[in-house]
């Protein structure tokens, strides 16, 4: 507590207690374990108090306050349950039901919307106000990441202050007024058109199913169904840290072999691990570091992992672009070896190949569908073997963390019970630095765990990073490396990614290599995780993700990239060397100056 | 210079599109940068007030005064009047793209009510019959 800070005393419920005098009255009344009911507050993102759903009375004032956007103050008397407050609040609650469509049984948020679950709680049976919606609106189905519909939305504002004030991306706004009011892109063009990154974090705050991912539960069920289809999955590494939070378990609880054993019982004739292609994203953007320190290249180079990073700097800083690294993420790098290593190792037509990706990320299904993306089909042209005039992608469909557990439930599937099984060899053997991708922070470390053992020949002693841990926005650290100091810097958060590129225009930026990651917390906090908004602004429920994430690293036997034995069969094998021809085709690719 | 308001340049924006009365999403582009770093909230100013529009309007937007003085003074007539004349509801626009019929809340003119605007020209004491006047003219061009 600051010592400065002043106590006041308040009365909560007739009860006298001794405050922080900065606390909001929601504060104070969660302190002494009362919960103030809110659908649109999320402390320091969104604080403008428009769903009134908080009132509560204070005495001497005569209308009621809204708990969230009000001080405590010396003497206050507060009351949350008497008859007034709890008349509006369902008064309130059932003028948003107004116009809200009633189809929740059927409704993707169903189970996680906050907006049901209050109605729940308040046990209201019916809304007294007519629908004064005359015409329904479009759903924006123009983003192959996100689905907006309108018509669910509340008004409640925190899509727009997340995507403006936490990733200062500003794809959506507030259009019209009064009862006319909608969320909406600029000029009605929809997601899909305008500067969405689609990091998803408005999806992970909306209090209903106005934002959900787009789903491709269905097309997954059906590719498993066709018998000569050979579906194979890849987890990345944040899915294992949080999926279990989808049955109840506690977050942080880490369920790595669970999670494989429900994907094998699903129906997926391999289940492998995104965290193999994250060691081999190390071995290419490792020496391509290396490439550049020993040939002048464009400095600070950055990392190239996090999708909805990468269409940022396309639109937001697109003369930056040469900084990015080439690399592809390791999704992408794993669908390019799928289709063709692996393919060719089992001698698998790769048309007939179906490649699933679970994410903790929304963006990944728009990197999925981006059109480079086709490095499989271009090698197999190349071959001869493949004549089809249609090329095939790398990437089949991108689920969710959130629709791979739906697909678990649906397939009655008990998964708190099931037993740990292992990946499927040999795309699902990784080392500890592949397991960390999921943390900010964790590319760097993973990379610099490589550096430095290629360049020095010497064995690392401390693995850990500590100084580029953690939730801080901007973390830096000086690398030694043979007497040469690297100087490296990590950003979570797109408004922090701001920051960093800005000193790059500059000229004034001191960084050799920079890592960045769309979401905060880095994928652990992405936006295709489980839905918790009421933890969104706290720091919790990402530091107990990002604990089991670096608890899986300790536990590896293999914690480097480079020592991974099934990396360097692959380069033996198939690749030859990183960076060489192979590697080129198939494992780096090009971007789009998008701009605004 | 000092630096405008986005509202300031967008009403600029619109007073030169004299044909269409609107902001396009090309020139509301153009404000990018100097005024604001997102076309979203562009957008959500220009939708917000009234007198903006981001979709084409026609040449003379007349804008009919809804508040109770006009009300008293039977102003639904004069509405349900200039609606036949130019064969359009509020809030749509002539098929020749000249008039655009659109509500207002209170024009301040009271004493002269029902009013109505045409543009920046203020038309007051109105009558069905008075209306019909002053449309033809307008059709027939001879009124700016």
């Amino acid at each position: 507590m600051d010592v400065n800070m002043q106590t006041v005393e308040v009365k909560i419920n007739g009860q006298s207690y001794n405050m922080n005098e900065d606390m909001t009255i929601l504060e104070a009344c969660e302190s002494v374990g009362i919960k103030i009911p809110t659908l649109c507050y999320l402390k320091g993102i969104c604080e403008e108090g428009s769903c009134g759903i908080c009132v509560v009375e204070v005495k001497k004032f005569k209308a009621l306050r809204r708990a969230c956007i009000t001080k405590i103050m010396a003497d206050m008397e507060i009351f949350t349950n008497t008859p007034s407050v709890r008349e509006a609040r369902r008064t309130n609650l059932e003028l948003l039901l107004a116009n809200h469509p009633k189809d929740c049984l059927v409704c993707s948020k169903s189970a996680s919307c906050d907006l049901r679950k209050l109605t729940e709680d308040f046990g209201l049976k019916e809304s007294r106000f007519e629908k004064t919606r005359a015409k329904d609106f479009e759903i924006d189905i123009s983003s192959p990441s996100i689905v907006r519909d309108p018509n669910k939305c509340i008004l409640c504002r925190r899509c727009v202050e997340v995507c403006s004030k936490v990733q200062k991306v500003n794809a959506i706004c507030i259009a019209n007024r009064g009862s006319n009011s909608t969320v909406s892109t600029s000029f009605e063009k929809g997601l899909g058109n305008v500067e969405c990154t689609n990091c998803g974090q408005c999806v992970l705050v909306c209090p209903t199913g106005a934002l959900t991912e787009k789903e491709y539960i269905e097309d997954v069920w059906k590719e498993l169904a066709e018998p000569e289809k050979f579906v194979i999955v890849q987890t990345a590494p944040a899915v294992r840290a949080s999926i279990g939070e989808e049955f109840g378990l506690p977050a942080g609880t880490l369920v790595t072999g669970r999670m494989v054993a429900a994907l094998r019982r699903v129906g997926f004739k391999k289940v492998f691990d995104t965290q193999f292609s994250a060691d081999l994203t190390i071995m290419e953007e490792g020496s391509e570091l290396l490439h550049r320190l020993n040939s002048k290249g464009v400095f600070p180079m950055i990392t190239s992992c996090s999708p909805g990073w990468i269409k940022f700097i396309e639109h937001f800083y697109p003369d930056l672009i040469g900084h990015l690294s080439s690399c592809k993420s390791p999704q992408q790098m794993f669908g390019a070896v799928a289709k063709t290593y692996y393919a060719e190792k089992l001698g698998i037509d790769p048309r007939k190949m179906v490649v699933v990706s679970i994410m903790p990320c929304t963006a990944k299904k728009f990197e999925a569908r981006r059109p480079e993306f086709d490095s499989a089909f271009n090698y197999w042209q190349e071959k001869g073997t493949i004549k089809d005039i249609t090329a095939f992608s790398d990437i089949d469909y991108v689920l969710t963390t959130r629709e791979a557990a739906k697909m678990i439930k649906e397939g009655g599937i008990d998964f708190i019970h099931l037993k740990d099984e292992d990946f499927d060899a040999p795309l699902g053997m990784s080392s500890g630095a592949g397991v960390i991708f999921a943390n900010t922070g964790g590319v760097m470390e993973a990379a610099i765990r490589t550096a430095y053992e290629l360049v020095t020949g010497k064995s690392l002693e401390k693995l850990e990073c500590k100084s580029i841990r953690g939730l801080d926005g901007i973390k830096t650290a000086d690398i030694d490396i043979a007497g040469t100091t690297i100087k490296v810097a990590v950003a979570h958060g797109l408004s922090n990614a701001r920051i960093l590129l800005d000193e790059i225009k500059e000229g004034k930026s001191p960084y050799h290599f920079i890592e960045i990651m769309a979401c905060p917390g880095g994928c652990i906090g992405g936006g295709g995780q489980p839905y918790n908004a009421s933890e969104y602004s706290g720091t919790e429920l990402r530091k107990k993700r990002a604990s089991a994430i670096y608890k899986e690293d300790e536990g590896k036997k293999v914690r480097k990239s480079h020592e991974n034995e099934e990396i360097k069969a692959l380069y033996k094998e198939f690749l030859g060397k990183p960076l060489g021809e192979k590697s080129h085709k198939l494992l780096h690719t090009k971007y789009t100056k998008r701009g605004i | 210079m000092e630096k405008k308001s986005v509202l300031e340049r967008l009403h600029e924006t619109q007073d030169k599109e004299k044909e269409k009365n609107y902001i396009s999403e090309q020139k509301a582009s153009e404000l990018l940068k100097e005024n604001s770093d997102s076309l979203s909230h562009i957008y959500g100013v220009a939708t917000f007030y009234t007198m903006l529009s981001v979709k084409p309007r026609g040449r003379y937007i007349i804008r009919i005064c809804r508040n109770l003085a006009c009300h008293l003074e039977n102003a639904d007539s004069v509405a349900e009047e200039l609606k036949n004349l130019l064969g359009i509801g509020f809030g749509e626009t002539t098929t020749d793209g000249k008039f655009t019929l659109e509500e207002s809340s209170c024009l301040g003119m009271c004493s002269v009510a029902p009013a109505m605007m045409i543009n920046d020209e203020p038309y007051g004491n109105l009558t069905p019959e008075k209306v019909k006047d002053i449309i033809e003219s307008l059709k027939a061009g001879s009124k700016k």
